[in-house]
């Protein structure tokens, strides 16, 4: 290939992606320069024959291309993915959940990956997983209820935190803070013993024994290493990395812990996605979630219809759900948005507010009998006065 | 917010530029469109917050896309609506 056809191509009104394969099919390929003129004019034909054209319905075209598909997909709610036991939902529940933006997937989870000197060492890749996995304080040592003098005795095993890199005396210092603030329990007194990696919980009401339980449930179980919202870690290897799967998603919290590489690390919560990486990191994640739940139950849909959908679901700046909630229910025509749910309350409101349907779009000219604007239906004569 | 985050540097974060005045100029006449015709982002958008840009700038998002290889995208900062 010459170099003032590499301008040409460079030049041309085509997508990168087509140049590219272009100028790969041409490497080493002996041409002419009138072959070559003729090989591009030609692609840029194709292009330019093979666009969707302007006022083409490209919603209803990509809502089928899902629909359909959609039908075949199993009802089959859990599957647990690969090796690493970790139970997601996918299929259709799992589609529905993508395109109703629910705040929270049903499953949340996330996939860790880990800076270079992390990510290849087994033990290293474990000392983060710690940072992350909520630990609950039975973990760390002997739990006992005294019900002779009406109080708890903890007692921190040294050898259990030092292997989990974290210091008796942090220990001590979080759970009674952590029991009042995320436990919300707060009718106890605390004595700590440093030295003996102890401590003493009373309960405040020392009457009761339902009250002891009640304290010791609540000191057995909370949370005093990693991050509470994460219920369980595994540290798997895939192409000479070490990378941790969770249960549970918080990628705030997690983009804090040392070792966790911040460019790659994700999450299946795409409204977290929103709140932390913005709006356009959203959209790609409902790209990315959409086609591999459909290409995970061996659906293949073409990307540019999700590309559509989720373009849509983030067009006005955060992440909208399909339905009545969001796009459907923020159409302007009164008509067409009573066509599709509650239609009762619609046309009510609509008409409370002196709405105006300007008859424009595809659903509102079918209920009122009119040519939709579509195809023929878009046709127009338009006579030109002869003086 | 920590200091290693820098939410531009995220593998699904695309590029985020603010456009000069001449640009968005370009792009409404050659769309023939205002710019309250295009998509939006929040003015809190953690991108929109790194890169500085205020209410009423647009900024151009580079994406990789699936399809085309490259492909450019405008939205408009708008502050959030309060609820």
């Amino acid at each position: 290939m010459l170099p003032d056809q590499d301008v040409k191509i460079e030049g041309a009104d085509l997508p990168v992606k087509t140049k590219e394969q272009l100028r790969k099919y041409l490497e080493n390929k002996e041409i002419s320069s009138t072959q070559f003129d003729q090989i591009l004019n030609r692609v840029i034909n194709e292009y330019q024959n093979t666009r969707i054209e302007a006022c083409e319905a490209v919603g209803i075209i990509a809502a089928q291309s899902i629909g359909e598909p959609g039908t075949q997909m199993t009802m089959r709610t859990f599957h647990y993915a690969g090796v690493a036991e970790i139970n997601v939902t996918l299929g259709l529940p799992r589609l529905i959940e993508i395109m109703d933006a629910r705040k929270e997937p049903s499953t949340p989870t996330m996939t860790i990956f880990l800076e270079l000197e992390y990510g290849v060492d087994r033990d290293r890749a474990r000392e983060v997983s710690w940072q992350i996995e909520a630990a609950p304080l039975h973990e760390f040592g002997d739990i006992t209820i005294d019900m002779e003098n009406m109080q708890i005795v903890v007692h921190l095993n040294t050898a259990v935190c030092e292997k989990r890199k974290i210091s008796p005396a942090s220990i001590l210092e979080v759970a009674p803070k952590k029991i009042r603030e995320r436990r919300h329990y707060r009718d106890f007194e605390f004595e700590m013993d440093d030295k003996n990696a102890t401590i003493l919980f009373m309960p405040k009401d020392r009457e009761s024994y339902q009250n002891l339980f009640q304290l010791a449930e609540h000191v057995r179980n909370v949370i005093v290493q990693g991050i509470d919202d994460i219920e369980r870690v595994v540290v798997r290897k895939e192409s000479g990395e070490y990378i941790l799967y969770t249960e549970g998603s918080n990628i705030k919290d997690v983009f804090e812990v040392d070792g966790v590489d911040t460019t790659r690390t994700r999450t299946n919560n795409i409204s977290e996605i929103s709140q932390v990486l913005g709006i356009e990191a959203a959209r790609n994640a409902i790209i990315h979630e959409a086609l591999s739940t459909l290409g995970e139950q061996g659906i293949l849909v073409d990307v540019r219809h999700i590309m559509l959908v989720a373009d849509m679901m983030c067009m006005e700046g955060e992440v909208k759900q399909i339905g009545r909630h969001g796009i459907a229910g923020e159409k302007e025509s009164v008509l067409s948005r009573a066509a599709f749910e509650v239609t009762v309350n619609h046309l009510l409101d609509a008409a409370v507010a002196n709405e105006i349907d300007e008859l424009s779009g595809v659903t509102e000219n079918v209920i009122v009998g009119q040519p939709i604007q579509l195809g023929t239906g878009d046709v127009k004569l338009i006579a030109k006065p002869l003086n | 917010m920590s200091t290693r985050l820098n939410v531009l540097d995220h593998a699904m974060v695309p590029d985020h530029q603010i456009m000069t005045e001449e640009e968005l100029t370009g792009l409404l006449s050659l769309y023939n469109i205002t710019s309250e015709q295009l998509p939006r982002i929040y003015h809190d958008d953690p991108a929109v917050k790194t890169i500085g840009a205020k209410p009423g700038d647009v900024i151009r998002i580079i994406r990789t896309s699936h399809t085309a290889g490259r492909a450019e995208s405008y939205r408009l900062v708008i502050r959030r609506p309060k609820k």
